[in-house]
């Protein structure tokens, strides 16, 4: 039996410490140590999103990383986005455009669109395609997903220019 | 998909990595962003008893741009590759490669270092590399040592780098004139059906120098001298990309898979690469 | 109530968010936010974890089985196989479709990825670790993948059934035959085609493929051995029908289970049948005495649990030399791989197969279906259409377009001048159906209007003229289909899943305070049914949406329903609802009446409120009338406000569409680029028209991967191909065009509030659209027919073959 690892993680702004097999996967210690169900497993081999978190500020897959990897890492996932009474941007306007249907790939979807718009805060559609395109929907046909991050960018951006 | 157990390594240096592929020999593995390695453990269709994760080695995550030569660090993301601005301005085939491989999240983890050193023929680093005649620096037991692009692949999944070594840095000069990378491929994330890379330099309308490898042709990536001699000195004209293709042809070996037959994916490489040449010509 | 007097009856309406309303969603909340529960998200104190050994071939004996090693891993409690399930007759289960299926191997094993043998251990991990330690002896043994060479081969697959020359389904013709199906008028059809002016012929392989839900198969069982009770979650498309066979299988009282689907993360057709992993996590727990998990992964999904098509289909269609069509032939070789688990109502072996003469006026018909064992996993469920509509679709959209290049005509105009009249309506079809409602050729005008049909021509015809001259290495498509679906299965008196009629059930408590909770027998896979079921509500008993709890899937506390598949949710279960409805409203109003003190019949149903006929400033509003349900003594009335229906539909429902896709064809490379899409649907009465154009999206985009690369691929020794999501095509953002979407309003005569359902009529009519596009780009360059999927090499290899390269 390999030697445990002492995981210490800081997720959605709470530490977290343990030890952990060096084969966890990062969506197993998400998803059922630390009880964070938001990232979903769809396709187990990086292809799908559904696992998508932000990690030390990147997009990452959490099917394809072990914990190991991730150890001291910040995450947030969609639980760490926004609150009940103050939800992200994103989270509103996937509703308000439905940009879900089922709801399995969204907490990936939206996770990986507010990295997108943090670093292009005024995408075209094209590129919101390409930046999304990590993320697979069986559901919705993208339309209103695309829809969805567009609007959202565009309140984005008017609510920072009236705050300046 | 559940991966076998495994010993984690996540030494603080080089020679911490050496010492561990000493010691363990072909029952470790290094890695670096994991997600050419991991889903194959997932599969348990690689075995690795000790993984020696590369991420806290100092010194090879830089990109240095100084007197026309670029070294990237091993450990250089996809990612960095195109958020680079310098790069972009001294080798842009690099971010238009790049854009091409894999999804967002992926190229946030995938290095550089790690599509080359796979040794997997789908990759698309290998045949980039072997267009611009890069350098590879291989740190081993016995120290350093450089081997060209050209000369690293033998097959698939084997390459020059012995088990005990790791490639910590590639070394270009940096290239001038045209640039194209054409990739075709199904759907994102799938590997190419054909990828060309393409660097071409013009003088008073003819073609002066011209490098053109391939993609997931053959078991290796292709470099074909001849087809790039056979623009050399022309006006890259219809008959002159003719007889690069044909060169070209004559070195890839495909072979069928789910992308289609080898019929199929020999005529695709004619007009992926024709369409490279052009494009690459039309920046020269 | 005062504030209600100023309010516009304008104002009410909207209030209400009622039907035709493009009411937001009530899900997203808590999907937004990471807060589903699916299945992998329960987790039961103590739950143990089941993980497969599957087998590696497609057919070979199981010599031996040797599970010592896997039993000595720490963290193993269990490892079942055939042996173990025996003595509880567990170790077959029957199908859907009238066979048995192993749940274990016994004895052999016909395709791969058969489930082998079941390791139950204390997490995840051990389990897949347990998985490796089980040793299985095979004998590989010769396999079949074609289902012709089944029929002519000495080789028995199902050894089980030898001997038997009569099935389910009647008379078997060969020991790998399934059963013959036949509807129609096999010699008037002969006799017409023998007489024809024209008759135009092909034959069409609508490939394998697969549902691929994001969200794979699940279940967690949970045996109370205490109560005697056991509980089981799983991503069931029909719960209740779960809970029946469960009981009937496990000799468990119906009364003791409890059957219960979570957030189910999208269905498609997927979740309907019942998988070896359910039946194993239940015994597991049975005999453990704790809860057991069984997740599979994304590969186990593609390679084991039920695929959709695999339909060989020949047509003969005939016409006069005006392009009238005169008779339609068609017979099926259908490949249902090693068991016949189609998920099909039981007297409908090949489905609604027998709606393949379309939208269109065809006097004579004939349909002959023949089903065939092969090496192949099991499945034959509808993907994302109502039960093999979409292969019935796409055979005479594609004998259309065939008829067509034989006549020398127009597409569309040989499609105008066959469409069924909108008088013809009730409309028998030559097979047997009565089309509800429709009207064709408003549709199809409005549709080729809009993309400017003759102008696409014109340049389509330009395109060719400068390929021709070598002026441009692309061609342009034009793909036309009309479509017919035919949803809402069924009628109790044919539609039937192993006996259970296919009606479906809403049942209504209105709460003193005037808000609402209905339960339903569907359940939702990403419809929105939350959302839209309690639009129906709204407008039929004046109680906001926004105050209505829609409930589904939990069979302890919902009304007995047959699920959601088949677009049945609305023409069935939105009818009960609909239903449900109007007994509440019929008892609210006898308590306006009595609370306003005149009779019954002089007060009428507003929006929201009972008033006075003839005296509007009289009135009292729903919210009124459910608090005086519960606080007043009214003579003749007992005391409450709540109503159940179960509804039994008279017909199906026929929605109906017109779309077109222009697209451009690379000849070089293969690769297709779709530069429009038009869908024009028509699903009748418009519920919530966001939630059907998100509907219409999806389809679509399903359909996009279907006609243009995704497939279940199998070599010769029976090897899945394409078993991951590198090699099968889910299309991502990048790939997919944006969408225009259009409609028009047939409401379905015989449905209470005339909806007839939308989920997957995008679907049925995409996969021809897309396809015929591809083909249409070849037409000029003498192209009939080419098969799917329209993968980059397949589409050059049909340049190929018509010398495009040269």
């Amino acid at each position: 039996m390999p030697e445990k690892l002492h995981i210490k993680l800081t997720v959605n702004g709470k530490a977290e410490e343990f030890l952990a097999e060096p084969r966890e996967l990062l969506i197993h210690t998400l998803r059922e140590r630390l009880r964070i169900t938001g990232p979903h497993i769809g396709c187990d081999s990086s292809h799908c999103g559904a696992c998508t978190v932000t990690l030390n500020g990147k997009s990452v897959k959490s099917c394809t990383m072990f914990v190991g990897q991730a150890n001291g890492a910040e995450i947030t996932t969609i639980e760490g986005l926004g609150t009940p009474d103050a939800l992200h941007v994103l989270q509103e306007s996937f509703r308000e455009h439905h940009g879900l249907q089922c709801g399995f790939c969204t907490p990936g979807m939206i996770t990986r669109a507010a990295k997108l718009l943090e670093e292009n805060p005024s995408p075209s559609e094209e590129e919101v395609r390409f930046g999304m395109a990590g993320n697979i929907c069986r559901c919705t046909g993208y339309q209103n997903i695309v829809k969805s991050i567009l609007a959202a960018a565009a309140e984005m951006n008017a609510s920072k220019e009236a705050a300046e | 998909m559940i991966p076998a157990a495994f010993d984690y390594y996540r030494p603080k240096d080089l020679a911490g990595v050496l010492a561990l592929l000493r010691e363990h020999g072909d029952d470790a593995r290094v890695m670096a962003g994991g997600h050419s390695l991991i889903p194959m453990m997932k599969l348990r269709m690689a075995e690795v008893p000790h993984l020696i994760d590369l991420q806290d080695v100092p010194g090879m995550s830089e990109i240095l741009i100084s007197d026309g030569k670029i070294r990237i660090g091993a450990l250089v993301t996809q990612y960095e590759i195109i958020a680079h601005e310098g790069l972009a301005q001294s080798a842009p085939i690099l971010r238009e490669a790049a854009m091409q491989i894999a999804d967002p999240q992926v190229r946030y983890m995938g290095t550089v270092g790690g599509n080359l050193a796979n040794g997997d023929p789908g990759n698309d680093m290998p045949g980039l590399m072997q267009c611009l005649d890069a350098q590879f620096t291989l740190v081993g037991p016995d120290g350093e040592r450089s081997v060209a692009a050209r000369e690293f692949y033998e097959a698939a999944y084997l390459t020059a780098r012995t088990d005990d070594e790791v490639l910590t840095e590639i070394t270009i000069s940096a290239p001038t004139g045209g640039y194209a990378y054409e990739k075709q491929k199904r759907k994102i994330g799938d590997y190419a059906t054909a990828a060309a890379a393409v660097q071409i330099t013009q003088s008073g309308g003819r073609c002066a120098l011209a490098s053109i490898a391939m993609t997931n042709l053959s078991d290796v990536p292709v470099w074909s001298q001849s087809a790039g001699s056979a623009l050399v000195d022309t006006e890259v004209g219809g008959d002159a990309i003719k007889a690069a293709v044909a060169y070209m042809l004559d070195e890839i070996d495909p072979t069928e898979d789910n992308r289609g037959p080898v019929a199929f994916k020999r005529h695709v490489a004619g007009a992926i690469l024709t369409r490279a040449i052009q494009r690459a010509w039309s920046r020269a | 109530m005062k504030d209600d007097v100023e309010l516009t009856r304008e104002d009410r309406v909207a209030n209400l968010k009622g039907m035709g309303c493009a009411r937001k969603r009530v899900e997203d909340a808590r999907f937004t936010q990471g807060k589903g529960n699916y299945i992998d998200d329960i987790n039961l104190p103590g739950m143990l974890h089941g993980d497969f050994v599957r087998s590696p071939y497609a057919h070979a004996k199981v010599v031996s089985i040797n599970t010592e090693a896997a039993m000595a891993l720490d963290g193993v409690i269990a490892v079942l196989t055939a042996k173990d399930l025996e003595p509880l007759s567990l170790h077959w289960m029957p199908t859907l479709a009238g066979d048995k299926q192993m749940v274990l191997a016994d004895g052999k094993v016909l395709f791969q990825g058969q489930e082998v043998a079941f390791v139950v251990a204390t997490d995840r991990y051990i389990a897949a670790d347990a998985v490796e330690l089980v040793e299985v002896e095979y004998e590989d043994l010769p396999v079949i993948t074609d289902p012709f060479e089944a029929l002519k081969s000495d080789i028995v697959l199902r050894e089980d059934l030898a001997g038997q020359t009569s099935g389910a389904h009647g008379p078997r013709k060969h020991h790998n035959h399934i059963f013959t199906w036949e509807v129609g008028d096999e010699e008037a059809t002969n006799q017409v085609m023998d007489e024809a002016e024209v008759v135009a012929e092909e034959t069409m392989y609508y490939h394998r493929t697969h549902p691929c839900p994001l969200e794979t198969c699940g279940s967690v069982a949970s045996m109370d051995k205490v109560n005697g009770k056991l509980t089981v979650y799983g991503t069931f498309q029909a719960p209740h029908v779960v809970r029946t066979v469960a009981s009937l299988l496990s000799g468990i009282e119906e009364h003791n289970i409890r059957v219960i689907s979570p957030d189910i993360g999208g269905g498609f057709g997927n979740k309907v049948g019942v998988y070896p992993g359910y039946v194993c996590s239940i015994v597991a727990s049975i005999v453990t005495g704790v809860p057991v998990k069984w997740v599979e992964d994304r590969m186990e999904n593609l390679m084991s649990t039920a695929f959709a098509r695999d339909y060989w289909m020949k047509g003969r269609i005939s016409a006069t030399k005006d392009g009238k069509i005169t008779g339609l032939h068609c017979h099926v070789t259908a490949d249902h791989g090693a068991f016949d688990a189609c998920a099909d109502p039981t007297k409908f072996p090949a489905g609604f197969m027998s709606v393949c003469t379309g939208s269109y006026d065809i006097p004579v018909a004939y349909l002959g279906v023949d089903g065939v064992y092969t090496n192949k996993a099991p499945g034959g469920v509808s993907y994302r259409c109502s039960f093999r509509v979409t292969e019935a679709v796409y055979f005479i959209e594609r004998m259309i377009e065939v008829l067509a290049i034989e006549l020398n005509m127009d597409a569309a105009e040989l499609r105008r001048i066959n469409f069924i009249g909108k008088d013809q309506f009730p409309y028998q079809s030559a097979l047997g159906w009565e089309y509800d409602s429709g009207d064709y050729h408003t549709a199809w005008d409005k549709a080729l209007k809009a993309v400017d049909y003759e102008g696409l021509r014109r340049e389509q015809a330009e395109r060719v003229t400068a390929f021709k001259q070598g002026e441009t290495r692309s061609l342009m498509g034009i793909g036309l289909a009309f479509f017919t679906e035919i949803v809402g299965a069924g009628p109790v008196k044919n539609c039937d899943i192993l006996g259970m009629g296919m009606f479906d059930s809403c049942e209504i408590r209105i709460h003193p305070t005037g808000s609402a909770i209905a339960r339903l027998g569907t359940i939702s896979q990403g419809q929105g049914h939350a959302t839209t079921f309690a639009q129906i509500l709204a407008s039929e008993i004046g109680i906001p949406a926004d105050s209505i709890t829609i409930e589904e899937g939990d069979t302890d506390t919902a009304p007995y329903g047959l699920g959601t598949y088949g677009s049945r949710s609305t023409p069935v279960a939105g009818a009960a609802t609909a239903m449900a409805g109007r007994k509440i409203r019929a008892k609210a109003q006898m308590i306006a009446a009595y609370l306003l003190e005149v009779h019954d019949d002089d007060v009428e149903f507003d929006v929201d409120r009972f008033v006075v006929k003839g005296a509007p400033e009289r009135f009292k509003t729903m919210a009124e009338v459910a608090y005086a349900a519960y606080n007043q003594a009214i003579p003749g009335i007992e005391p409450g406000l709540e109503a159940v229906s179960y509804y039994d539909p008279p017909n199906m429902t026929y929605p109906f569409g017109a779309y077109v896709c222009v697209m451009d064809i690379d000849v070089d490379t293969g690769v297709p680029t779709i530069r429009r899409f038009y869908a024009l649907d028509d699903c009748g009465t418009r519920i919530n028209p966001m939630v059907i154009e998100g509907q219409i999206h999806g389809g679509l985009t399903e359909a996009l991967a279907v006609a243009l690369g995704q497939e279940i691929a199998y070599d010769d020794m029976g090897n899945v191909k394409t078993g991951t999501l590198m090699d099968f095509f889910l299309p991502t953002a990048w790939e997919v065009p944006n969408y225009e979407t259009d409609h028009t309003v047939t409401p379905s005569p015989h449905h209470p509030i005339g909806a007839k359902g939308v989920g997957e009529s995008p679907h049925v009519g995409g996969v021809p659209c897309f396809s015929n596009a591809v083909m249409d780009a070849f037409r000029a360059f003498g192209l009939r027919h080419s098969n799917m999927p329209h993968d980059h090499w397949r589409i050059w290899q049909t340049a190929q073959d018509l010398g495009l390269h040269k």
